[in-house]
């Protein structure tokens, strides 16, 4: 099984979510933002960083990538996407997940262990884990503030689709305390905080993380 | 203003040229005329002057950095010394690693967030010039009262601009020093260190070599942010009035930098530059002289080819701007396609703007005409040398022969009134409010980082080889004997690398002191580098490199002697490194090395306000004993933490709090041993069956041990003082929220 990682100008989390894919079990693809290639991959990751300097407004410039239209077209097609911290953010801007991440409540970047509780674990990323199950993961980001409108957080949680929530005190203003969601069909997953520095208790605080990679290999098996 | 050719300077020598306001001193202005043989155009001048500038000729301190070379250790490990861009050790399995401290104090004050973030910028451009990809930074600043008004206004500023760029970068922050002195009220210190990996062969050096190879500048286009930044900003002092200096502090994008690091290290891995040097300090004058001096020493530069954010600028402002994130390479004709082919797919700005040549003269032209004409290594080797006056100041005497006088804890209650004291004062206090602004995750190598002993990242993920780096300075004990004081930092460096099991291999520095015009800092100064060059001699670990940084006063107020010591060591297996604290009840706890009644420059002094007194003497051969000790606990340690500010008392604090597991110590002259910073201690954890272990190590390295007591509970109990680990936890971590928000 192939998952591709995309590089942006700016990327910063791309190998360290390769090493994540390869600890997972799965083969991890470099992507590049100018090749409209997806080189076959079975699955996406968008990693973490600042792309394009987060110029005008976080994954604002990224979401025009000429690979970018090629995942937007997979994913509608049911091809599992997970963006985590600036992968989220472009998420958000290509509109395949609702809402926007805005600039944490204290205005400080923040980089902190994190405890989240898995809400919902049917999704091509979250499989793996237990209903309600906490785990410990960094978060690391400036603009990690999970916002959207009234409407769109109804329907996010009538629909089940907010799949991780911060445990404990809100670490940066999120609404619901909502660390990640997932589209309408589970497939595409964003995600503030990162698993891919969480897969062994070495370089991380936990090994939690790597659930998030196990779960897709267990997806498509299935 | 008309353009000053050469061919104008040779025709009219009486031409008034401001030479002073460039921060140049009229027998260096006619010394620039003899070089000549002619006044020098105004670029030429331009160019003197930021490359004669004390920070970048370092023109006082030259007489005294020689003891580096002079005093040098026998060390098969240095791959490049002192004089490149950033010196390079080997640490086996044929990985070379680079690493560098460099000063940003002045810019930092005037513009804090620019001024760290380009302080983080520079640092880690020289490492990439080396040609290693950078895997860490770390920052020890320092600052004026935590409760000034313009801390809260340089604080959190320095602190956001270094983890702005730091973070962008992608390079995880991996430790530093926040310390607060009134000394620094004017003058914040911010230092920035950098450490990148390479392999042997990668190693690049900024020299112009082969005629016909064509010089290319890369990277951001250059504007008029931070002209004259090493002249008239960092090699004078502050008045207390003045201008605001700030068109001389340069602007950084951190996304261009992290462009510009993946795109030049795709340029190094296939091999496509014969030298390279960033731009930083005196921007185009510097890399365009250091890499024509590196080679034979002809080039060609066509100046007006230099790609402009401004097209107002005149060639004299080109050639001072320090704008960010340029690079100059030198490149073979025929490999300049492949060049611009990568350039370009990182949407990298390139251009060609001349060629080395096998003449002896680096000429710059402009639109045609000839606008400088100069030996290059007049301009970047061969500037001033002053051998300034020093003398001993008059206060060592009278702080020496004072005795420190503070009130020593003896009751329960006065025990647990001096832990909290010191646990929330702002030099010990947790700086998790700071850290927490820096990503240390990034890149996923990082085992160690603050608030551990030292910074740890992992260089091979098959081998587990790992590098670990600490960065010390102690500067109250360098105010009451300098040449002591270098070593006692040089010696708590090391250990602080040891106590994780890291062997110590080599040595960078950021020497920041006041005035060298001043006799008084000289002598500091001069002390200093002897006691390090003695010191890294004693200990056998080779000086790689670093910086130094003058002028750090205000009016007549120097700061305290700050030289600030980084030691990179390396370790086998990250995976058996020793913690700084344990997780588990029932461990025996050992003070490892001897306390005694030393307060002199301690931090229960600095709460009591005395800086008096005897600063402890280095026995580097007992610190060596004790790191011997260190590496070979390494196996067996549950958990190892450095004894240094704070003492035993800041010692049990951090470590009880780090995992909240507590601690039963029971101590004989409890309050002295609580305060005293007697160097050469470690505090040790191991499990009741490695006792007889311990005692071996103990008697084969000649140091002696002390069992203090267990671990566990839920409170730090010291004799009859029981201080609840959530009591000690407010105490410790509230003081940087109270103070900044």
């Amino acid at each position: 099984m192939r998952v591709g990682v995309i590089t942006f100008p700016g990327t910063l989390d791309d190998r360290d979510a390769a090493r994540a894919v390869v600890v997972g079990g799965a083969e991890a693809v470099s992507l590049w933002h100018g090749d409209a290639d997806l080189k076959n991959v079975d699955a996406v990751i968008l990693p973490g960083g600042f792309s394009y300097g987060d110029y005008l407004r976080c994954g604002a410039i990224s979401r025009f990538a000429p690979v970018m239209q090629l995942v937007i077209e997979a994913a509608n097609k049911g091809m599992p996407v997970l963006g985590i911290c600036n992968g989220f953010q472009v998420l958000c801007e290509s509109h395949l997940l609702p809402g926007a991440l805005t600039r944490n409540s204290d205005l400080h970047f923040l980089c902190r262990d994190q405890e989240i509780e898995i809400t919902n674990n049917q999704t091509a990323w979250t499989g793996s884990f237990e209903l309600g199950e906490q785990i410990v993961i960094p978060l690391k980001n400036g603009e990690g503030s999970f916002q959207c409108d009234d409407q769109t957080l109804a329907m996010l949680e009538g629909e089940g689709r907010v799949i991780a929530r911060y445990v404990g005190e809100n670490p940066n203003g999120s609404r619901n305390l909502i660390a990640g969601i997932t589209n309408a069909k589970g497939n595409v997953v964003g995600l503030m905080p990162h698993p891919e520095h969480a897969i062994n208790e070495l370089t991380g605080p936990s090994a939690q993380g790597l659930g998030f990679f196990t779960s897709i290999l267990n997806a498509m098996v299935k | 203003m008309a353009l000053d050719t050469v061919a104008i300077a040779q025709v009219t020598p009486d031409t008034s040229q401001p030479f002073t306001e460039l921060g140049l001193k009229p027998d260096e202005y006619a010394r620039i005329k003899e070089i000549l043989g002619r006044r020098p155009t105004s670029s030429e001048l331009a160019m003197y002057s930021v490359m004669w500038s004390e920070h970048c000729s370092y023109k006082s301190s030259k007489v005294h950095l020689k003891q580096f070379g002079e005093k040098a250790p026998k060390s098969d490990a240095l791959l490049v010394g002192i004089g490149e861009n950033a010196g390079v050790v080997d640490v086996g399995q044929g990985y070379a690693v680079t690493f560098k401290i460099e000063s940003h104090n002045h810019p930092s004050f005037v513009e804090p967030y620019q001024g760290a973030a380009t302080g983080i910028g520079g640092i880690v451009r020289d490492i990439l010039t080396m040609g290693a990809r950078p895997i860490a930074v770390m920052d020890p600043l320092r600052f004026g009262p935590a409760d000034a008004p313009d801390t809260r206004r340089v604080l959190p500023g320095i602190i956001a601009g270094v983890g702005g760029y730091g973070n962008c970068l992608g390079l995880p922050n991996i430790g530093g020093e926040v310390t607060f002195d009134e000394t620094y009220a004017g003058n914040p210190l911010v230092n920035a260190l950098c450490v990148g990996v390479m392999k042997h062969s990668d190693i690049k050096l900024a020299k112009a070599a082969g005629a016909g190879n064509l010089v290319v500048l890369y990277g951001a286009k250059t504007g008029g942010d931070g002209i004259g930044g090493v002249s008239v900003l960092a090699s004078e002092t502050f008045g207390a009035g003045g201008s605001t200096k700030r068109p001389s502090v340069q602007v950084g994008d951190p996304f261009v930098e992290k462009v510009l690091i993946e795109c030049s290290l795709e340029i190094f891995a296939e091999d496509l530059v014969v030298g390279i040097q960033d731009l930083g300090g005196a921007g185009l004058s510097c890399a365009t002289s250091e890499l024509a001096s590196g080679g034979s020493g002809g080039m060609k530069v066509q100046l007006d080819k230099v790609p402009l954010r401004d097209p107002s600028l005149s060639p004299e402002e080109i050639l001072m701007s320090e704008s960010q994130e340029r690079m100059c390479a030198i490149v073979e004709p025929s490999k300049i396609d492949r060049f611009l082919e990568i350039c370009k797919k990182w949407d990298v700005t390139v251009t060609v703007i001349g060629e080395v040549t096998d003449g002896k003269h680096l000429e710059i032209t402009w639109n045609g005409e000839l606008i400088v004409d100069v030996p290059p290594r007049t301009v970047a080797h061969d500037g001033p040398v002053y051998n300034r006056p020093l003398a001993q100041p008059a206060y060592i005497d009278q702080v020496n022969c004072q005795k420190v006088n503070v009130p020593i804890p003896v009751t329960a209650a006065e025990i647990k009134a001096a832990v909290l004291k010191l646990a929330a004062a702002p030099n010990l206090a947790d700086k998790s409010w700071v850290t927490s602004q820096y990503d240390k995750y990034v890149q996923g190598n990082t085992i160690q980082s603050q608030p551990d002993d030292s910074g740890m990242v992992r260089i091979d993920e098959t081998t587990h080889l790992g590098v670990a780096i600490s960065t010390d300075a102690n500067a109250n004990w360098s105010y009451l004997n300098p040449y002591q004081g270098a070593k006692l930092a040089l010696a708590e460096a090391a250990r602080n690398i040891a106590t994780a099991g890291a062997r110590p291999l080599a040595v960078t520095n950021c020497l920041n002191f006041g005035s060298p015009e001043d006799p008084g800092v000289m002598w500091q100064f001069a002390e200093s580098v002897r006691g390090l060059a003695d010191g890294c001699l004693e200990m056998g670990l080779p000086v790689t490199g670093g910086n130094v940084s003058f002028y750090n006063q205000t009016g007549s107020v120097a700061i305290l002697p700050t030289p600030v010591i980084g030691v990179l060591g390396v370790i086998q297996d990250v995976r058996t490194r020793t913690p700084m604290s344990y997780t588990k009840a029932g461990l025996d706890l050992y003070l490892v090395g001897q306390t005694h009644e030393d307060l002199a420059g301690s931090e229960w002094a600095f709460l009591h306000n005395q800086r008096v007194g005897q600063s402890p003497d280095a026995d580097l051969q007992r610190e060596m004993r004790l790191i011997e000790l260190l590496l070979e606990g390494n196996s067996f340690f549950a958990a190892a933490h450095d004894l240094s500010q704070g003492g035993l008392s800041a010692g049990l604090t951090e470590m009880v709090l780090r995992h909240k597991v507590g601690a039963t110590i029971s101590l004989a002259n409890a309050g002295v041993s609580l305060i005293s910073e007697t160097p050469g201690r470690v505090l040790v954890a191991i499990d009741p069956s490695d006792t007889a272990r311990l005692a071996g190590l103990a008697i084969k390295n000649a140091i002696a041990i002390t069992k203090l007591g267990i671990t566990g509970g839920d409170s730090l109990t010291i004799n009859d003082a029981v201080i609840p680990l959530t009591e000690l936890s407010i105490a410790h971590t509230s003081t940087f929220p109270k103070l900044f928000g």
